[in-house]
Formats: structure tokens, sequence, C-alpha cells
């Protein structure tokens, strides 16, 4: 390192990018890990039919499997667009 | 007691190759008896790299199949006595291997009274890399400083959590070792990789040994020499220090540091 990388910006260096973006995605696959194989398929299609009735975007609706005591509880979320202003929560 | 370990990774190229190899030699010359099978059937490499290529007659698929003794198809090497390799099959069936056999195979290993037996698995998440960490009871993840590695060794992770026979049997887990190859201390002085502390933050374990890139890996296998044999390799000796830590002893990490830079590199950059 020299006299003039003082002058560059320190903090974008790549490492730093790799493990926060590793961080995020690791995060996100583990919550995924040991969820029934049907949930992406399931909410492909639910996706499909909220479509015919609400313009919402590809990622709106947001499924995941969470343990509760003895009991697995499907978790899902509906983002509706801007206008509607609500989302609409069904557990 | 015998151990079953697997070195495994997910990603290709790594190094489980390489490390595996160099564990097997490092627990044979502390005397213990050891086998080191590849499981990569349809692409053998193992053989390369622990020089005994020219002298495989029988191989893993063969003994399954009966068509050899286990003792016809173990390679004894050459260096170390208590050493042996069991090379893979070049079949292009990939439902050669299946789960009987595999396990035959391991119990017999037990029942000649092995010490340890340690398991190439294949890159990828299919049958051969099923397989070889079915049985496991120790885990070597082998995992490179880089995105795509640290990513696949995560989901290899949770593979052992669940796929393997102790978590089938809800026995005690599948103990787990991350291994960290190709590691530059230079660049990670320069912010250019991940540290070992990265990596351990991300996957959440510790760290059995940091192998830094070094020339001598490839000489040692361009020579079929594994690199733990070269006392003069930075990787050799890092091998040597995480076969001493899978034992139990307490090592401090080594070549951790980038080299010094002399006075005008500092100044002006190099």
């Amino acid at each position: 390192m020299g006299i003039f990388d003082f002058l560059r910006a320190r903090n974008n260096r790549s490492a730093t990018v790799a493990r926060e973006r590793l961080r995020i995605i690791v995060a996100q696959e583990r919550s995924q890990r040991g969820a029934p194989d049907y949930l992406p398929l399931l909410r492909r299609e639910l996706l499909e039919v909220i479509r015919k009735y609400v313009n919402v975007d590809q990622d709106a609706v947001d499924i995941h499997v969470d343990r509760d005591g003895e009991h697995d509880v499907l978790e899902l979320s509906v983002a509706l667009p801007e206008k509607a202003a609500t989302s609409a929560n069904v557990a | 007691m015998t151990e079953f370990i697997v070195v495994t990774s997910g990603k290709g190229g790594v190094g489980k190759t390489t490390t595996s190899a160099s564990i097997a030699v490092g627990l044979a010359r502390r005397g213990k008896k050891v086998a080191v099978i590849d499981f990569d059937i349809g692409l053998r490499n193992l053989d390369l790299i622990m020089g005994c290529e020219r002298r495989v007659v029988y191989d893993f698929v063969n003994v399954i199949h009966g068509e050899c003794t286990l003792k016809q198809a173990l390679i004894k090497d050459k260096r170390i006595d208590t050493l042996h390799v069991l090379a893979a099959s070049q079949t292009r069936d990939k439902d050669a291997l299946t789960k009987e056999g595999v396990e035959k195979v391991l119990h017999e290993l037990r029942d000649d009274g092995f010490d340890y037996v340690i398991c190439d698995s294949p890159a990828g998440i299919e049958r051969g890399a099923f397989l070889a960490m079915y049985f496991a009871d120790r885990a070597v993840v082998v995992v490179n400083p880089e995105v795509s590695s640290v990513r696949d060794s995560d989901r290899i992770l949770g593979l052992l959590a669940s796929k393997t026979r102790r978590a089938e049997l809800g026995a005690a887990p599948v103990e787990t070792h991350l291994l960290l190859t190709r590691y530059n201390p230079l660049r990670v002085a320069e912010g250019e990789m991940m540290s070992i502390d990265d990596v351990k933050d991300i996957l959440g374990l510790d760290v059995l040994g940091v192998v830094p890139e070094s020339e001598g890996v490839l000489s040692a296998s361009n020579s079929g020499v594994p690199v733990i044999l070269d006392d003069e390799a930075s990787a050799g000796q890092a091998y040597e220090d995480a076969v001493a830590r899978l034992l139990g002893e307490q090592r401090p990490m080594r070549f951790l540091d980038a080299p010094k830079k002399g006075f005008f590199a500092r100044m002006f950059g190099g």
C-alpha cells in the first residue's frame, strides 16, 4: 500500500462486499432448509391466482415455514401494490 | 474403534483430494492404520495424487460387485506401511455405488482393524458425494475464501446435518470441521480476499486449519507425493498442523500474515 492509496475509497474492498453478500444469501438459504419441497411451486401458483385479481410484483408472495412448538406454521405474506397501501396477511 | 472421515466441499477444485491424501498420510505416519477411498466414480484421481496410479489393478466398484476381495483392491503405500488406497472405478455407470455396497466395504475395513477411513468425496451433491458422507463420523469441509465455495459449503453443512446415517438415526451429529485452502494472506491484507474470521462468521463453524496458497501443492501433485510430506512447503506444514488438531492437539494457526514489505514498497505501493 503506497502513500497515494489514502486517496482511494477504503470501504468498498471486494472482500467486504463478498462477506455481506454471503451473510444475506446464507441466512436466506438456511431459513429455507428443511422446508417442504413443494414451497416454490406453491408460491408460483399462488402468485398466478393473485395476479388474476391484483397486479402484484413477481416477488410479492413470501412464504416460509416456522416451527412453533409442536406445530409447523406456514406463513404467507402478500405485498399488494402501493395503491392498496396495505399488505394482506394470511397465516 | 474405526472413525470414518469424509472430506467434502460441494464445489469442485477446492482441494478435496489434496486434503484427503495429506490427512491420510498425516494420520498414517503417526502409526494409525488408515485407508483412503476415492468416491469420485468415473473420474479417478486420488491414485495420481498418492502416486500409485500404475499399481491400480482392482477398484472400489470391483469390490462392491464381488469381482475381487477388498484385500486385493487395497493398494499399500510404498512410503508408509499402515496406509492403504482404494481407487475409484472409471466406469461411466453412475449407479455403480450402492449404499449397501459402500456399507459392506466400510464394515470390512472396520473389522480389519483400521483406525481411520478417509472418504474423498466427489464435487457436487449427487450419489457419490451423498454416499461419501452418509456413513461419516466426522467431516472435513474444504472451503476456499471465495463466494461460491463458501455458499456451497453451507449447503454441504445442511446435508451433513440431515442426510447422513447419524442424522437419520437421531444419533450424535457428524462432527464437522472447516479447512480453508488456497488462502492468500497478502490478498486478505489488501481487503481483496475474505479472511479466516469472515468465513468462520458466515458459516458459524470453527476452523481446523488454514492452508496457504503454495507452489508446493502443484509440485507435490506433479510428482505424486502428498504435500504433507514436503516439510519445506508451507502447505505441507499447515496440513501437518491440521492433522494434529484433528487428533485433539492444540496448535496455533500459522501462515496467516502477509510477508512484510520493504520500505520502498510501503511508500510507493507495489
